[in-house]
């Protein structure tokens, strides 16, 4: 038992001042959720609501396991778009009969619940999570199908939705449809390619084309039960495996068909039991400074993450800008990668490239914690081979097969954030706290380099640089990127999985790591660990 | 205990076969195990696993489970004790208590009878006999009345069961013109309950004081009139409430009921424990009502006030032995409620199915005298028990013994507040409500008690509405608990954590008639639970919940079985049915079901299906626990379903008649 020792001061000026800097964040970010839950707005949830619906986030509350916890993904998906905060969509990882499933719920109070693009991408995600963790996946149904105005952004790419649905079914993984409402035309193979479907009596519709467009084409005359029908598909067609009598009773089917599954984890079990961090994780509001550029120690957000604050540091002399170790979180057996001041040497990049071997050879599953700014620059270091070293880093993590989780606590610039298994590495889970920024650089430091290079190319053409447009340039260089860095932004893009109260990264690392051992564990295997 | 020295002969008896169940089976092992005397019990199918059956040294099945199959078979009872090796038989009360052929029978098969001769016996069984003897000896007796010839000016008269007790076959009649019918059907249901139709009519007061002397006597002519009792606190003519001494009775009225007392048991002969019953006035005067030829059901507080044991001299009287001259003196008060699985509120529906607990607190004794200040319990049942449909259903009897009348209610009363009885409705509230009240602790405390003071009053909810929504709250918090206790993943983290939270846990519950919503979420801040702004929790397990409510500290504690949940607080017992998350539809009554509020059978059916009925009309009545139940149209309309046959058994809930009302059909 090697417990971390603390030097964080709750009464200390500075940690006072980063924890309001949080705390300010945190209401933002309470404020750009509650957009998310308000769906389409006051009007068309009482207009839900008066067909005796329930709302998406209701159908989910009503469907997984009394006071069991739900892991919210995306929700700030299409932020700073066009479209509604959320995507129209609610996705997540709720246990359902004590088995974990990946939640994916059409939110009928924006436009119908029609999918745009940011939905296909969200949704994507969500089947992401879903294949690489072996989730079992539900599916709460009521679309109005694609937004059409900007089907060509969704019709060719959105044809995955159905090939992942019956790719889990191949992988033995289970999905399940429970349609609430319109499931017409392409949305008519989500049932149609799940494993099970419960559509609900008089609400579900599903055709390939409705009434209007079956007159065009043969000059049939019919209706939308005939064509579509819950009872129709329960008695005739059997495209619905169960007929339910209302939305409850939806869901309480849904849960049966997954209390049947017979579902086993295929990971390792966690420990049965461990002890809650020694140190309180209110303390986290106040460890990571206002200015990014002053260095916080990793150590201290470890210490209030992982089981009895117990971290056994690996190569603790070498490479000290980044932290390397193991710990456990609620039972969960984790090697961590922590940046400690900011900058990955040659040494860090080694000793990164290293540890993450180890956990491939003990199957343990890697958490990387990011602040860093990116490899060194410079001349001694290009000589002395950063790139060389960077990349081994990069490959390491690239080519490691146990599951890595991300979480962007402060920075994550440059090639550190691929380095660090930024999204483009495939961590399984990728959350950033209201303090993380990235880019490929902070916005000073691009404007800057920006404005080298317009000088250095003016004095070349002999021409006299214009100061004051280079100011104005500089401003709105660094505004953009400054813009384009913060978490809000990022979790629009889809870049991350959601932001997270620093003071949930236990919780939130607990369920990902739960989630995540649903699947095998298993690292790479090929050569013995290269000594660095 | 105050010792009292018998004289002895040589023990005759070595084997005791208790014919009866329950608490009182278990009531004479104790005495019959402290004396070194063997025990038997006998039991009926349904009785199998009841606390009796197991307890004694060996145990006879009576086969069938109605009192006429099996504890009122003479005839397999003599058998069974042969069968086991018995050389006594004690009757118990109730059952064959009384009956004298059984105890001549009994005696006949060279058993020894734990209880007065059978002519005794016989010459108290006919009530009617009962009192011209009594009269012929002096005892005060209120007159009997022709029903023929009863003017307006005698009502209201009282029509009873020559052979009965415990309230069956008896009615009030206060109108000239109800008077056959009365008599009819005290009749009716004194030839179902006791095999002997014989009523007959007497003065009836209202609100009479019932006073009852304890008498002893052994063979060789020694009368002991031990103390008195009062039960005067009733439900219809059940005593609920008994008490000795009687807080009416001074001394020289003391004097008066103990020499009539004393002479009633001489002018019969009378031999072993025995009781004879008065009704008293305010005043003071009192008249003879009957003679109890058997234990009571609350010998207990004459025990503890006078330190006897009752069934342990009935022993001793049955081997031959001698009393002392003269009984002990009684000291300090005792009090007994009898604990019925009933619901006041429903005109006293008897209830029945498990009951999962009876734990009454501080319990310093259990069939014997608790040391003084002490709580006493006699129980047949105990958690797990069966409480059947055939037999009496009484939990317990709960017995506080103090220095006074007012410490000893208030030691009961407490006792039964914190008790956890759980899984049937009972009447603990009102009895507690009963020893509380300032007329009980007044001494005002007679037959017509209920009636003065409102069953509806009486019968209120320890647990008030806050009371109800806490324990509400606390219900849902412990099912929380329990629910991240038994979680097969993440069962860790923290209890509904949600990192985009829109609304809270909801769980429902009935209560009563109300159906409470609790809207809970458990934050990094607390508790914030929908309706409890002043409401914090400081800890939550599967069974026990603490919370802070305006400042103050209240400990809840939980206990679940299935979808019942009992609630226990010091802000009174609270229970609750969890409604389901979900509704399956299979399992839906159609509209207009009237459901079987208890297990019975169907004594006959009225109605035909189709048939167009009015509101109120009867459409078939049920028989359970000896009482017909008449289920009626709840509405104008028309018999949709009538799925029911005379003579079919019924559980609870069963769908008896859909009644599709007029407007709908």
């Amino acid at each position: 038992m090697t417990v971390v020792r603390t030097s964080v001061d709750a009464a200390a000026e500075d940690f006072a001042e980063y924890r309001d800097a949080m705390l300010t964040k945190l209401d933002e970010l309470e404020t750009e959720h509650a957009k998310a839950i308000e769906g389409g707005g006051e009007k068309y949830t009482e207009r839900h609501r008066k067909r005796g619906k329930l709302l998406a986030r209701e159908r989910i509350e009503l469907l997984i396991d009394e006071d069991s916890p739900f892991l919210e993904l995306s929700p700030l998906a299409a932020w700073g778009s066009d479209y509604k905060v959320g995507a129209s969509m609610v996705t997540g990882i709720g246990v359902v009969e004590g088995v974990e499933c990946m939640i994916i719920a059409s939110d009928p109070t924006v436009k119908g619940g029609s999918m745009n693009p940011w939905s296909v991408k969200k949704g994507f995600r969500a089947a992401d999570i879903a294949a690489q963790n072996r989730l079992p996946t539900i599916n709460l149904v009521e679309s109005g199908g694609a937004d059409l105005p900007t089907q060509k952004e969704i019709f060719i790419p959105g044809g995955r939705t159905f090939r992942d649905l019956t790719r889990a079914s191949k992988e033995r993984v289970p999905t399940v449809a429970l349609v609430f409402g319109n499931s017409t035309a392409g949305g008519a193979y989500l049932p149609g390619m799940s494993d099970y479907v419960v559509m609900v009596k008089e609400q579900a519709k599903v055709f390939l084309g409705g009434p209007p467009l079956v007159k065009m084409a043969t000059g049939e005359e019919s209706d939308d039960e005939s064509l579509g029908g819950a009872e129709m598909h329960a008695r005739t067609s059997g495209l619905a495996d169960y007929l339910a009598v209302d939305e409850e009773d939806a869901i309480r089917l849904g849960r049966s068909i997954i209390k049947r599954l017979n579902w086993n984890k295929q990971g390792p079990s966690p420990k049965p039991s461990y002890s809650e961090p020694r140190y309180d994780a209110e303390d986290l509001l106040g460890i990571v400074p206002t200015d990014l550029k002053v260095p916080f120690d990793p150590r201290e957000v470890i210490a209030r993450v992982v089981d009895g604050s117990d971290f056994d540091e690996f190569k603790p002399l070498y490479g000290s800008s980044l932290v390397t170790g193991w710990a456990d979180i609620h039972g969960y057996p984790v090697g961590i990668l922590a940046n400690a001041r900011g900058v990955l040497f040659s040494e860090e990049s080694q000793k990164a490239t290293q540890f993450i071997q180890l956990a491939n050879q003990s199957d343990t599953p890697l958490l990387f914690l990011h602040n860093t700014t990116g490899y060194m620059v410079g001349k001694n270091y290009e000589q002395n081979g950063i790139i060389k070293h960077g990349a081994m880093m990069i490959n390491a993590v690239s080519n490691s097969t146990v599951p890595h989780i991300s979480v962007l606590m402060g920075a994550s610039y440059g090639a550190g954030h691929y380095g660090m298994c930024g999204r483009a590495y495939d961590p399984r889970f990728l959350f950033a706290w209201p303090s993380a920024k990235s880019a490929v650089m902070g916005g000073q430091q691009l404007a800057g380099v920006l404005s080298i290079v317009a000088r250095a190319s003016a004095e070349s053409r002999g021409q006299a640089y214009d100061e004051d447009q280079d100011a104005a340039m500089r401003a709105m260089v660094e505004g953009q990127i400054e813009a384009e860095s913060v978490p809000t932004f990022l979790s629009g893009m889809l870049y991350d999985d959601g932001i997270i109260d620093p003071r949930d990264t236990r919780t939130v690392l607990g369920m990902s790591l739960s989630a995540i051992h649903n699947g095998p564990v298993e690292g790479a295997r090929g050569y013995g660990v290269f000594r660095m | 205990m105050a010792s009292f020295e018998c004289e002895h002969g040589d023990p005759m008896i070595n084997s005791v076969l208790v014919a009866n169940r329950g608490e009182i089976a278990r009531r004479v092992f104790r005495s019959c195990a402290d004396a070194g005397i063997g025990t038997v019990a006998v039991y009926s199918d349904a009785d199998a696993d009841l606390p009796h059956t197991r307890e004694a040294d060996a145990a006879v099945r009576l086969p069938g489970n109605t009192p006429s199959e099996t504890y009122l078979r003479g005839d397999r009872i003599i058998e069974a004790a042969h069968q086991a090796g018995a050389d006594a038989i004690h009757p118990g009360y109730g059952f064959l208590s009384e009956n004298a052929d059984f105890a001549q029978a009994v005696q006949d098969a060279g058993l020894t009878w734990i209880g007065p001769p059978p002519a005794a016996i016989a010459s108290m069984g006919s009530k009617v006999e009962a009192k011209r003897i009594m009269a012929d000896a002096g005892v005060p007796v209120l007159s009997e009345l022709d029903p023929a010839e009863i003017t307006a000016d005698q009502l209201p008269v009282l029509v009873k069961a020559s052979a009965g007790g415990g309230g069956r076959g008896m009615r009030v009649v206060h109108e000239l013109s109800a008077l056959e019918d009365a008599v009819k059907a005290a009749s009716a249901e004194a030839g179902s309950a006791f095999g002997d139709a014989t009523v007959f009519c007497e003065r009836y007061l209202p609100t009479g004081r019932h006073i009852e002397v304890q008498v002893l006597a052994d063979e060789h002519g020694t009368i002991w009139a031990v103390g008195e009792r009062e039960c005067s606190i009733q439900r219809r003519h059940q005593k609920v409430i008994e008490e000795a001494p009687s807080p009416l009775v001074d001394d020289a009225m003391r004097q008066q009921l103990f020499d009539a007392a004393r002479a009633a048991a001489k002018a019969i002969g009378y031999v072993g424990a025995g009781t004879v019953e008065f009704l008293a006035t305010d005043s003071g005067e009192f008249f003879f009502l009957e003679m109890n030829t058997r234990l009571q059901v609350e010998h207990p507080v004459t025990e503890c006030v006078t330190g006897v044991d009752l069934v342990g001299l009935q022993l001793r009287i049955a081997e031959s032995d001698r009393l002392p001259p003269e009984p002990p003196p009684q000291d300090g008060h005792a009090i007994e409620v009898r604990l019925y699985a009933e619901d006041p509120a429903q005109d006293w529906q008897p209830q029945s199915g498990t009951i999962h607990a009876l734990d009454v607190p501080r319990v310093a004794a259990e069939f014997r005298i608790p040391p003084r200040g002490g709580i006493r319990l006699d129980s047949g049942f105990e958690g797990g028990s069966v409480v059947g449909v055939h037999y009496d259903p009484m939990l317990a009897k709960v017995i506080a013994w103090a220095p006074t009348r007012g410490e000893a209610a208030r030691a009961l009363a407490a006792a039964l507040a914190g008790s956890k009885i759980h899984g049937l409705v009972t009447n603990r509230d009102l009895l507690v409500t009963v020893l509380r009240h300032p007329a009980f602790l007044a001494g005002e405390t007679d037959t017509a008690f209920f009636e003065r003071h409102g069953l509806d009053t009486l019968s209120t909810p320890l647990a008030d509405d806050r009371a109800r929504q806490l324990s509400a709250l606390a219900a849902a918090l412990a099912a929380a608990a329990a629910n991240r206790a038994q979680a097969k993943v993440l069962s860790g983290l923290p209890s509904g954590w949600r990192n985009v939270a829109s609304q809270r846990q909801r769980k429902s519950y009935r209560v009563g008639e109300d159906t409470v919503d609790v809207d809970y979420r458990i934050t990094r801040a607390g508790l914030d639970a929908d309706g409890h702004d002043d409401v914090s929790l400081v800890t939550s397990t599967p069974g026990r919940v603490v919370l802070t409510v305006a400042g103050v500290r209240r400990t809840f504690d939980v206990a679940r079985y299935g979808d019942q949940v009992y609630v226990d607080s010091p802000l009174g017992p609270v229970a609750l049915r969890r409604l389901p998350r979900y509704t399956d539809p299979d399992a839906a009554v159609p509209a207009g079901s009237l459901l079987a509020p208890m297990p019975g059978s169907v004594l006959r059916v009225a109605v035909e299906q189709g048939a167009t009925v009015q509101s109120g009309q009867p459409l078939l009545w049920l028989e359970a626990m000896k009482m017909e139940h008449q289920i009626s149209a709840p509405a104008d309309g028309v018999v949709a379903e009538l799925p029911v046959s005379q003579g079919q058994q019924v559980d609870v809930g069963t769908v008896l008649a859909v009644v599709h009302a007029a407007s709908e059909s």
